[in-house]
């Protein structure tokens, strides 16, 4: 083990797959969400070491963050214990190997990796890596959209190459919330709404 | 082995007793404890990461992860309190 960063990320993932399966193991509900926050928390780190930023933002502010509180709520609504149940489901087990041997052969498609002579690296890459990064949907009368102020190849991607997508994504996951909200809201006002209308019976 | 190395082996060590005090428990507040203590190893581990690899960009993420970090902890001590959240 000469290199530090693998030695690192070998120790991270061991670390990682104890968590997922600690998780699995515990009937504690609160303590399977507290262990899931550990393993979005060393995933993010992965995603980090791989270079990919914005996965790895995503995975500490959803991960860690949004899917803890979300766990949790519904935790308030339902008990913190799992039921007594028999652990082992054959047809569970069944369904997850035949669609892991599926997605594995899927993968004997699939370029090597860094093969530089793949679609993906001789397709449009070179554009977004050469320019024209920047100077998108510029052209000989204006002035480029990021003035040549976006250095990172993925963030001109995302918020340019694909602005809409990236916009309507945004739009989409707000509706999400908004439905959330007025999903839930009802619950915790209904009880208000009682007791104020009891009031006024009596 | 270098000095950075050791430092992240120990971190990574402290990061594994923390697991394993989440998954024995025995009571919520050690799980908690041990939540909060793995998010600090992890702020520690991404600022070590970003400095043997020379990556600047990695304080960013450290600091972002430090503020998810209180703000599960706080949404789970406020759970374990009340057993509701808003």
């Amino acid at each position: 083990m000469s290199d530090p960063v693998l030695l690192i990320n070998v120790l991270l993932l061991l670390l990682a797959i104890g968590a997922a399966l600690a998780a699995m193991w515990t009937r504690d509900l609160l303590g399977a969400v507290m262990l899931m926050g550990i393993y979005s928390l060393l995933l993010a780190i992965e995603w980090a070491n791989l270079f990919a930023m914005d996965v790895s933002y995503t995975e500490a502010a959803v991960g860690a963050g949004a899917s803890t509180i979300l766990l949790l709520t519904a935790l308030t609504r339902t008990g913190t214990r799992e039921k007594a149940g028999p652990n082992f489901h054959p047809t569970a087990l069944l369904t997850v190997l035949v669609t892991g041997a599926v997605l594995i052969y899927g993968t004997s498609d699939l370029p090597r990796f860094g093969d530089p002579l793949a679609p993906a690296t001789v397709h449009v890459a070179p554009e977004y890596i050469t320019q024209t990064v920047g100077k998108v949907g510029a052209t000989e009368a204006t002035e480029n959209d990021f003035g040549d102020h976006v250095p990172n190849a993925v963030t001109a991607v995302l918020a340019s190459y694909r602005g809409y997508d990236t916009m309507f994504e945004t739009a989409v996951i707000f509706t999400a919330g908004v439905c959330v909200i007025i999903i839930l809201r009802p619950l915790a006002g209904s009880a208000r709404r009682r007791t104020a209308g009891s009031k006024e019976d009596a | 082995m270098n000095a950075e190395l050791i430092t992240a082996l120990l971190v990574i060590g402290g990061a594994f007793l923390a697991l394993l005090r989440a998954v024995k428990g025995p009571t919520t507040f050690d799980r908690v404890l041990a939540v909060n203590v793995f998010g600090t190893k992890t702020v520690v581990l991404l600022a070590l990461l970003g400095y043997i690899g020379d990556r600047t960009g990695f304080l960013d993420i450290a600091v972002l992860y430090a503020l998810v970090n209180f703000l599960g902890t706080i949404a789970l001590l406020k759970f374990v309190e009340t057993r509701r959240l808003g």
